[in-house]
This record gives structure tokens, C-alpha cells and sequence, in this order.
């Protein structure tokens, strides 16, 4: 990593005082205004036990630069419309009622917004955050086309997808981040290789490992393709 | 949840085993985290994703249902999914997430929800 790297060399040269360039300088004011959310480092999960996700207050982002397209990343932060419809931890967003559990909207918080200058120092540096390329690199995910009517009960009967992630406004589960933006906002490789295991990429993901055979993940991520080229 | 403070007391009225009150709050603790998006924030099988299923969770406070299994088979259902027991594809397997030790003590705070609720 490349400010490892400098921090490296810095502290070789026998200069303990923080490195003054501009990614590092990014490093501090991304942990002071986001790190009380996001991780922006690997937690230490097996130490912290599944606790750690009880009390998680955003999406951990130390794997940002395997994660996500750039350019959507840099335009989000500028205009951040809700991704996850009960939030990062739903159980504390949802309440029992008479239809059984609802999300009680005043228990979502809005996210802050980056102007354009701020949007982009914040995308370079997350985009260079890659600790897991071993992950995407194992994936042998090609993108391709699948039949609308065929990618949908792949989605929907044959794996259940559909029990937490909507696949159209309007539908579908809702503990999930919505997958009908998940093409615009993701990488390919990552998608593939999240939905084969998700829990190699957060051991305390809320999403289940099914241990899905390249094919199947296959067609999924190529239905996520079809439906997401078709969003607004 | 109410009804894990009544647990508790009653554990530790009758001078028990701290390790036992530990064992069920891991138990709650993952359960709240892995289950409740379906099984409900009560256990009672109305989650916030239940409207968009075609399966109905189980309630795990219904005493009828939950005494009709034995703890190895709700540790199946939970370890390898609806499927191994032929049930809905949408009870997933958690085996892949969680361990067996997790797996006992989701199965233990189970038993408590269906059976042994004071609230
Ligand atoms: C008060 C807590 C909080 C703070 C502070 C915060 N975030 Fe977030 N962030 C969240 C939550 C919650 C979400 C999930 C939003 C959603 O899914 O709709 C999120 C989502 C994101 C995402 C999308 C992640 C994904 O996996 O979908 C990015 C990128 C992000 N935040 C960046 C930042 C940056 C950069 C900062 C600092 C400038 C920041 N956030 C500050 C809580 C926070
Ligand atoms: C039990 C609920 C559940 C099921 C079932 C489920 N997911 Fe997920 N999925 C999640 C959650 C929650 C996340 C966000 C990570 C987290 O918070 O654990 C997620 C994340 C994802 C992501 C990454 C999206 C992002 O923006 O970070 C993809 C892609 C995905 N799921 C695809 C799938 C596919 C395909 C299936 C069916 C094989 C599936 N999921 C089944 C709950 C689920
Ligand atoms: C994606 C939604 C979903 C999630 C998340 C989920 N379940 Fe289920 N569960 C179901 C559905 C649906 C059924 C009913 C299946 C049927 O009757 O065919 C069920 C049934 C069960 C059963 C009863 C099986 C039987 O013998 O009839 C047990 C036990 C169970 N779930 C435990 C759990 C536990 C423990 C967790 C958390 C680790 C969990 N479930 C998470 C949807 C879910």
C-alpha cells in the first residue's frame, strides 16, 4: 500500500513526526470524521467477537478501493441517498407493530454530504485501500448476459436472494443494501466474489455463506448486471 | 428484551454459574444480529423482511411448534438451512458464518424463547 509505504520510508529516515504529504494528511481527516463510523482499518474481529457487529455504526470501508467504481464513489459522498433500507445494523432501526417488525424512519440518521473537493481527496484515498485483491484475483467471474425471466428465479426461488435484497424499488427484502443500484456502485469481481463468500470479505456479515458453485454465482452477478444497466 | 433480565435474575437468584448467564447472552446476542432480519426483533417469525417472503418463519415463541423438534434438529436447520430438513430454501444455512458453538447457543436461546419466558 502506497502510504504504508511512505510512512515506511519516513520512519526509516528517522522522522517520527507525522509524514505532511497529502494522503496521509487525508488518513487523519477521514479518521476524524468518519472513523467513529466506519472502519477505515481491519478490525481485530476475531478478538472483538460478533459484539462488534451489534455495535457497527457504518459499513466497514478499509476495503473501499476492492469495493467500489470510483466515480460513484466520488459522486455518493457529494449526494449520499440511502443504500440500505433498516440502515447498517437493521435489528436497531426496526420496531414490532401490529404487521409485525417496521422500520421506524426517525431511527435512520441522513448522512453527511462532501463538497465536490472534499468528495474526491476522500474517493482517492479510499480507492487505494485494497487489502483484499487475493479475494477479487480468486474470482473467476466474467460478465455476460442472462435471460431476464431466468436471472430472476435465480434470484428469487432458487436462492432466496430476494428475502433481503430488492431487486426493484418497490421489491424485495429490505435487511439488505438494494441490488438494483449494486452494479453502478460495484465492481464485478467484487460482487462475485462476495455473493461466493461474503464472510471472507466480513466474518460478521449478516448475509449467509451458502457456498454457491461458480456458475451459480455466475448467473447472480449477471442478473445483478442486467437489472442494474436497467436502473434509472 | 425484558424477558433476558428476568433470565438473568432468575440465574442469579438461584446462585449460578456466571458462564451459563454469559452462554445465553451470546446466545441473544446473535440471535438479535443474524436472525431477528426474519425471525422478528421478538422471535415471534415477523421480521421486517416478511413481507417480501413466501415462507413464513418460524416463531420461535410458539411452545407447540419448538417442542415438536429435538435441539439436534433445530441445530441442523440452523447449520445447513431449510433445505437439509426439507424446508424453504429461505431458511438459510448458517454453517459458513457462524460455528457450532455459536450454533449451541442459538439452539439454547431458542429453548428459552419458546419455553421459558417470563414476559
Ligand atoms: C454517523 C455515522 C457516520 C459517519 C460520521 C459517516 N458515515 Fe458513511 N455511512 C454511515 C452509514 C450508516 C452508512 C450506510 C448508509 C446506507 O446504506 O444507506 C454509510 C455509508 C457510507 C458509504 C457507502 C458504503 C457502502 O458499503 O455502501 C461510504 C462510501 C461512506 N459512508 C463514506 C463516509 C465518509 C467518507 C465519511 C466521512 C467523511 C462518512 N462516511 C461518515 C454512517 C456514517
Ligand atoms: C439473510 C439476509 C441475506 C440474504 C439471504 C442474502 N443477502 Fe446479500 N447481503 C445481506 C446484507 C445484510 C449485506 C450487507 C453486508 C452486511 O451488512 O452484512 C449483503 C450484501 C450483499 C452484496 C454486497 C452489496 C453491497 O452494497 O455491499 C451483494 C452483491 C449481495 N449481498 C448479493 C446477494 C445475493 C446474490 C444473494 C442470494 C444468493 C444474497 N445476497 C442473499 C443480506 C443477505
Ligand atoms: C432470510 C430469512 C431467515 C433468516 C435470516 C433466518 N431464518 Fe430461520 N427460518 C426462515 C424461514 C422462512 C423458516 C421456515 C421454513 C419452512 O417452514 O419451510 C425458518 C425456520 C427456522 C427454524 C425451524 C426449522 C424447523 O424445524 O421447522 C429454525 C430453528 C430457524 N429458522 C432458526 C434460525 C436461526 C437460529 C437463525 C439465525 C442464525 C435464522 N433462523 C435466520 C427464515 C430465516
Amino acid at each position: 500500500m502506497r502510504l504504508k509505504l511512505l510512512a515506511g520510508l519516513v520512519l526509516t529516515a528517522g522522522l517520527f513526526q507525522p509524514f505532511p504529504g497529502a494522503l496521509a494528511d487525508t488518513g487523519q481527516w477521514l479518521q476524524s470524521e468518519c472513523g467513529s463510523c466506519h472502519a477505515l482499518e481491519q478490525p481485530d474481529y476475531p478478538a472483538l467477537g460478533h459484539a462488534e457487529r451489534l455495535t457497527r455504526k457504518g459499513p466497514p470501508l478499509y476495503y473501499a478501493g476492492n469495493k467500489f467504481h470510483a466515480g460513484w464513489l466520488e459522486s455518493w459522498l457529494q449526494d449520499p441517498v440511502r443504500i440500505r433500507p433498516a440502515g447498517v445494523f437493521p435489528p436497531g432501526a426496526v420496531v414490532p407493530s401490529e404487521e409485525g417488525d417496521v422500520i421506524d424512519p426517525a431511527k435512520l440518521e441522513e448522512h453527511p454530504a462532501l463538497d465536490a473537493s472534499q468528495a474526491k481527496m476522500a474517493a482517492d484515498y479510499l480507492m487505494e485501500l485494497r487489502p483484499h485483491d487475493e479475494l477479487i484475483a480468486a474470482t473467476a467471474y466474467t460478465p455476460g448476459a442472462i435471460a431476464s425471466r431466468m436471472g430472476e428465479l435465480n434470484f428469487t426461488k432458487f436462492n432466496g436472494c430476494d428475502a433481503c435484497h430488492s431487486d426493484g424499488p418497490g421489491y424485495g427484502g429490505l435487511s439488505g443494501p438494494e441490488l438494483y443500484t449494486a452494479w453502478q456502485r460495484l465492481q464485478p469481481g467484487f460482487i462475485a466474489s462476495f455473493i461466493a463468500d461474503p464472510a471472507a470479505w466480513d466474518p460478521h456479515t449478516l448475509m449467509p455463506k451458502t457456498g454457491l458453485n461458480d456458475s451459480a454465482v455466475e448467473r447472480l452477478a449477471n442478473y445483478l448486471k442486467l437489472i442494474g444497466e436497467q436502473a434509472p | 428484551m425484558n424477558y433476558s433480565a428476568t433470565l438473568l435474575a432468575s440465574l442469579l437468584l438461584a446462585g449460578s454459574l456466571p458462564a451459563l448467564a454469559e452462554d445465553v447472552q451470546h446466545g441473544e446476542n446473535l440471535y438479535t444480529i443474524y436472525c431477528t432480519q426474519c425471525h422478528g426483533v421478538t422471535g415471534n417469525g415477523d421480521g421486517v423482511n416478511v413481507p417480501a417472503m413466501s415462507v413464513q418463519p418460524r416463531n420461535h415463541r410458539d411452545q407447540g411448534e419448538m417442542s415438536a423438534r429435538t435441539d439436534a434438529e433445530l441445530f441442523k436447520a440452523v447449520k445447513e438451512g431449510g433445505k437439509s430438513i426439507n424446508k424453504s430454501v429461505l431458511m438459510p444455512p448458517w454453517g459458513g458464518n457462524l460455528s457450532d458453538d455459536d450454533i449451541h447457543a442459538l439452539v439454547r436461546y431458542m429453548r428459552q424463547l419458546c419455553c421459558q419466558s417470563g414476559g
